[in-house]
């Protein structure tokens, strides 16, 4: 008989408990992001597909040494550079990324010794065309200087 | 009153439109209540604060075709959600909302109210029957033997204020409590039966209320986890959306009649808060108590069916009957 009320009121005493944190939660604010209208800032550890650095003139820092495309295990890279007159490197003509076979494994960037690659914070990639996923890189360095 | 046609046609319309008026929004207040206790904003892209929400989602509604499954018993099929609906709208006309607003007062309001209240098990159980699906008959074996078990200590509760009172109008039951907190139903210690048990009766009545209306913890009938959407699986259109508005209509009546009996009616809790109209009074206490019905949906998970029917017959209706009889030997006694 004892056990009968005990149980009754113990189990009313865990119904309060639990309405008086949901209380709380009410008049606690909101966390979501409302994502279309409001977008968070990615880390910086985030991995999104690689971009070219700009040095002060905006430029690239690349020397189209090829070693991110010998490192590249998919073969998503293809970089092509000519040598200008009076200068002594190469200077970067295109930089191909082919993100449809990129499995983001970020030896290019271990591979660069000249601080010309890194990881974007490119997270909104949907799209229904394979070309989209082509991505030149350089052409993004010049839209990103102007 | 003279009760000619032109008196009817307004008091349904009135009766109609309120219900209709607060499912619609109470549907975007349980939606917009929810969200802030997950944390979260809810509905807030159509109108302020999303207010347009509801009204889209009925235009919404109604234009979807009412799809009736193969081999379902169309009459019953289509009949299910009426008769959801429509018990809720009609005790809207008894419900005295203040001591002149009332469509049309019975002298056995008490009765009527239960009477009609009791269709909405009867509709569940169509609804679940006709769909032919199994999931759809799981949950009406469920709706019926909750609204059973639940309308038993419930009506002993209303006997109990029925017994005070003396009577079952429900404008003698409300003015039988004036002049105050302490002459309610809830904590009668001035009243005529000071029995110190009224607000577990209040909290049973409350809890059987909850559980009427087919609402987390009990919504053992819907149990979207176990049986898709219980009843209304196979529901579409306007057909779910009567048994969505029924949903809220019944939460309104829940409420109202949990005012009427416990809270007073439109008495304010001190007498001299008296010169504010009663008919605020008494929304006031119905949207704190729908409130709470929301908050106890967001706050709960469901529970089993075995313990729901264990709380009913183990605890409530002892304790039902238990305070049934106090009451009466109070007011022997006193």
């Amino acid at each position: 008989m004892v056990a009968y009320f005990t149980e009754i009121f113990s189990g009313l005493w865990s119904l309060i408990v639990g309405l008086s944190i949901t209380f709380k939660e009410f008049f606690s604010p909101t966390v979501t992001v409302q994502y279309p209208y409001e977008t968070l800032k990615m880390p910086d550890n985030f991995r999104g597909h690689i971009q070219l650095i700009a040095n002060e003139e905006g430029t690239s820092n690349c020397i189209v040494c090829m070693m991110c495309q010998r490192a590249c295990p998919s073969g998503c890279i293809s970089v092509a550079g000519k040598k200008e007159e009076g200068q002594k490197k190469k200077t970067l003509t295109t930089y191909m990324l082919d993100f449809t076979r990129c499995s983001l494994c970020g030896s290019c960037v271990e591979s660069c010794n000249f601080n010309a690659i890194e990881y974007s914070d490119e997270y909104r990639l949907a799209s229904t065309k394979k070309e989209d996923f082509i991505i030149d890189l350089l052409k993004r360095l010049e839209e990103k200087k102007s | 009153m003279e009760l000619s046609l032109l008196n009817i046609l307004i008091g349904v319309i009135a009766a109609i439109a309120f219900a209709a008026v607060n499912a619609a929004y109470l549907v975007w207040a349980e939606r917009r209540g929810a969200a802030r206790i997950q944390r979260r904003p809810g509905p807030n892209i159509n109108g302020p604060f999303g207010l347009l929400q509801p009204p889209l989602d009925g235009i919404k509604l109604m234009c979807k075709q009412l799809i009736i499954p193969g081999g379902a018993d169309k009459a019953l099929f289509i009949a299910a959600p009426v008769l959801a609906m429509a018990p809720a709208i009609v005790s809207f006309v008894t419900i005295p909302f203040s001591e002149k607003i009332v469509a049309h007062n019975l002298n056995v309001g008490v009765l009527a109210i239960f009477a009609f209240a009791s269709m909405g098990g009867i509709s569940l159980l169509f609804a679940g029957w006709s769909s032919r699906n199994k999931y759809a008959v799981m949950s009406s074996v469920r709706a019926v033997s909750q609204a059973i078990a639940y309308e038993i200590p419930m009506l002993i509760t209303v006997i109990t204020v029925v017994m005070i009172t003396n009577s079952m109008d429900l404008m003698k039951i409300v003015q039988q409590q004036a002049g105050g907190l302490l002459h309610w139903n809830i904590i009668p210690l001035a009243g005529d039966a000071p029995n110190i048990l009224m607000p577990f009766s209040f909290l049973i009545f409350f809890i059987c209320s909850l559980a009427e209306t087919n609402r987390a913890p009990f919504d053992l009938g819907e149990a979207e986890s176990e049986l898709v959407a219980g009843f209304h699986t196979e529901y579409g259109s306007m057909g779910f959306g009567l048994f969505f508005m029924g949903e809220y209509a019944n939460i309104v009546i829940g409420a109202c009649l949990t005012t009427i009996l416990f809270l007073g009616g439109w008495y304010a809790p001190i007498p001299f808060l008296d010169f504010i109209p009663g008919v605020i009074w008494f929304l006031l206490k119905i949207y704190l108590l729908i409130a709470t019905f929301i908050w106890i949906r967001w706050t709960f998970p469901r529970t089993t069916i075995y313990g729901l029917l264990n709380l009913s017959w183990k605890i409530l209706i002892p304790l039902s009957m238990f305070n049934l009889l106090l009451t009466a030997g109070l007011l022997k006694v006193f």
